[in-house]
């Protein structure tokens, strides 16, 4: 029994051992953003607390003079978009896969399946080009088609739910004069809420997450999202660590809010996006 | 069938093909073509070079250091999945604030990657978070964690490995909490103990995920990109290659060199799953 009491309290202590290691460079940066420069100056190290827990003042220079609040519109923008037309696009092609039969059916699973396997990180030097021939680049829309037409995982997940939906339901409604766009919008829609949440969450996520794309496609300064804004911190607020800490936790502190709001949704939808 | 039932498919498949066709394989086969050339991404005028850019990638050692690189992202993969293993096991059974610890080993993998960048930026600053805790412990260093090539590659691996961990940790334990519990019952029951029953019971049942994992991390060491740039911009020695990539078509306008070094990382990513698929017969995968 006491062996077992030593193996419980080891057990514990990994796992404390392992919540101080996430938390702490967190929380120093959370402190750090709460200083005055005056404070950062003195040499009293990091894990000082701030003189005034209130001090707000860091967060005003990084909301105004670091552009966040247009940032945080951008982002909002491209992820209203990018979200809608994945669960648009994803939802249409599960549909279509799997209610149908028609010629060039498998080779056109084929297709996306294999689009599965290409990581687009290796890809963006051939992408670049096209997106800049459409007139798409240095505008909200670069990124947005990118993620709407590069997402294979969402279809997939549409996929496994529209299988789950009885055809029979289709078949009564074709009875009753339904044709296929209306099955779509009043049949197999609604009852994708489950998926479509799924989608939302984990492609929101990335989207707003995301810095590679924006950062390729959206060089101008009054087109950055969050990642980038924050990113060109380093310049002008180089030396000023309480300036760009304010500027970190602006960013995580929504993450935080949506993770603690809707933990069950994101570990579902976590555990179905990566397997894929 | 009638003409327009026929259609009907191709309706709902148009918008979802062109994008796809549009931004997934257009840019491959153009990626190919330029591979070949010597073009600068801007200029009317390209020439064909043969397998020159390729010849390059493998010869020139500061192109091929990448690879190097690459190995410390795999050892950090090897840690982080023998660590996500560890935790998933023991929060699968009955610990107290269980629900607080694993969103706590969770989170990091929701966390925007600049943020984290700036935040691990700040943590091996000189007289950042890491030597204030090794002040408290009496180490005064002033090491400078992020300036030599060996110190500042552990160190972002780490980094890596802080963010990511949290992902395989919520798939193992997912796939854990699936091993139905009444296995755990019997075996407690014919008095097996809690290593006994990760053996027989836990091992078993999670190992196509743990095989999934081990692989796709084989790519994800190639294709290493936000920590890197973000936290050193490829300098001392932390070059990966993706940030390589990256500087050689949009710094240096080596459209031609960059894709041939896209074209070998595709390659390589597509025979790793190639060999994910074969070593673990996933029933999810067959559509058709």
């Amino acid at each position: 029994m006491t062996r077992r009491a030593v193996t419980r309290a080891l057990v514990h202590l990994s796992l404390v051992a392992a919540a101080v290691v996430v938390l702490l460079p967190l929380t120093v940066v959370l402190l750090t953003s709460l200083k005055s420069p005056g404070e950062m100056a003195d040499g009293s190290g990091a894990l000082t607390l701030p003189d005034d827990l209130l001090n707000l003042h860091n967060y005003v220079t990084a909301f105004q003079d670091g552009g966040m609040l247009r940032a945080f519109g951008n982002t909002l923008f491209i992820v209203v978009f990018s979200v809608g037309g994945t669960v648009l696009i994803g939802s249409m092609t599960a549909y279509a896969i799997d209610r149908f039969t028609f010629r060039f059916r498998k080779p056109v699973v084929a297709l996306f399946l294999l689009a599965a396997l290409v990581p687009g990180v290796t890809t963006q030097v051939a992408t670049f080009q096209i997106v800049n021939s459409f007139g798409l680049f240095d505008t909200r829309w670069a990124p947005i088609a990118l993620y709407m037409g590069t997402d294979i995982v969402s279809v997939y997940i549409f996929l496994q739910f529209v299988r789950s939906i009885p055809v029979s339901l289709d078949e009564a409604a074709r009875l009753d004069g339904a044709n296929a766009f209306t099955i779509y919008l009043r049949i197999i829609l609604p009852l994708l809420k489950p998926a479509i949440a799924t989608v939302v969450i984990v492609k929101g996520i990335a989207v707003y997450n995301d810095f590679y794309i924006p950062f390729l496609y959206m060089p101008s300064e009054n087109l950055g999202v969050i990642s980038t804004s924050l990113f060109r911190f380093r310049g002008p607020y180089g030396a000023h660590w309480e300036i760009i800490s304010a500027g970190a936790i602006l960013v995580i502190l929504p993450t935080l809010v949506v993770f603690l709001c809707l933990q069950r949704f994101i570990y579902n939808g976590f555990m179905r996006g990566a397997t894929r | 069938m009638t003409n327009s039932r026929r259609l009907t498919p191709w309706l709902f498949l148009l918008a979802p093909l062109v994008l796809l066709i549009t931004f997934t394989y257009a840019p491959i086969v153009n990626m190919l073509a330029y591979s070949f050339t010597d073009w600068d991404g801007v200029s009317p005028e390209l020439h064909y070079t043969g397998a020159h850019n390729y010849a390059e990638i493998f010869t020139r050692p500061e192109l091929f250091e990448v690879f190097l690189v690459s190995a410390y992202y795999l050892v950090a993969s090897a840690v982080q999945i023998v660590a996500a293993l560890y935790f998933a096991t023991v929060l699968s059974f009955d610990v107290r604030f269980r629900n607080f610890f694993k969103g706590v080993l969770f989170f990091p993998s929701l966390i925007n990657g600049v943020a984290i960048g700036f935040v691990f930026l700040y943590f091996f600053q000189d007289g950042g978070t890491l030597d204030s805790v090794l002040a408290l412990s009496g180490l005064h260093t002033h090491h400078a964690w992020l300036g030599t090539p060996v110190s500042a590659n552990i160190s972002l691996a780490g980094v890596s490995v802080w963010r990511y961990l949290g992902l395989n940790f919520v798939l193992f334990l997912g796939a854990i909490q699936s091993i139905p519990g009444e296995l755990y019952e019997a075996a407690e029951l014919d008095g097996a103990n809690r290593l006994q029953q990760f053996r027989h019971i836990i091992a078993p049942g999670i190992r196509p995920v743990v095989t999934l994992t081990v692989i796709l991390s084989v790519s994800g060491s190639l294709s290493v990109f936000e920590v890197p740039y973000i936290m050193t911009g490829g300098a001392t020695g932390t070059e990966t290659f993706v940030t390589q990539t990256v500087k050689l078509a949009f710094q240096y306008n080596k459209t031609g060199l960059a894709s041939a070094a896209a074209v070998v990382l595709l390659l390589i990513v597509l025979a790793v799953t190639w060999l994910q698929r074969r070593l673990v017969p996933d029933d999810r995968v067959d559509l058709v």
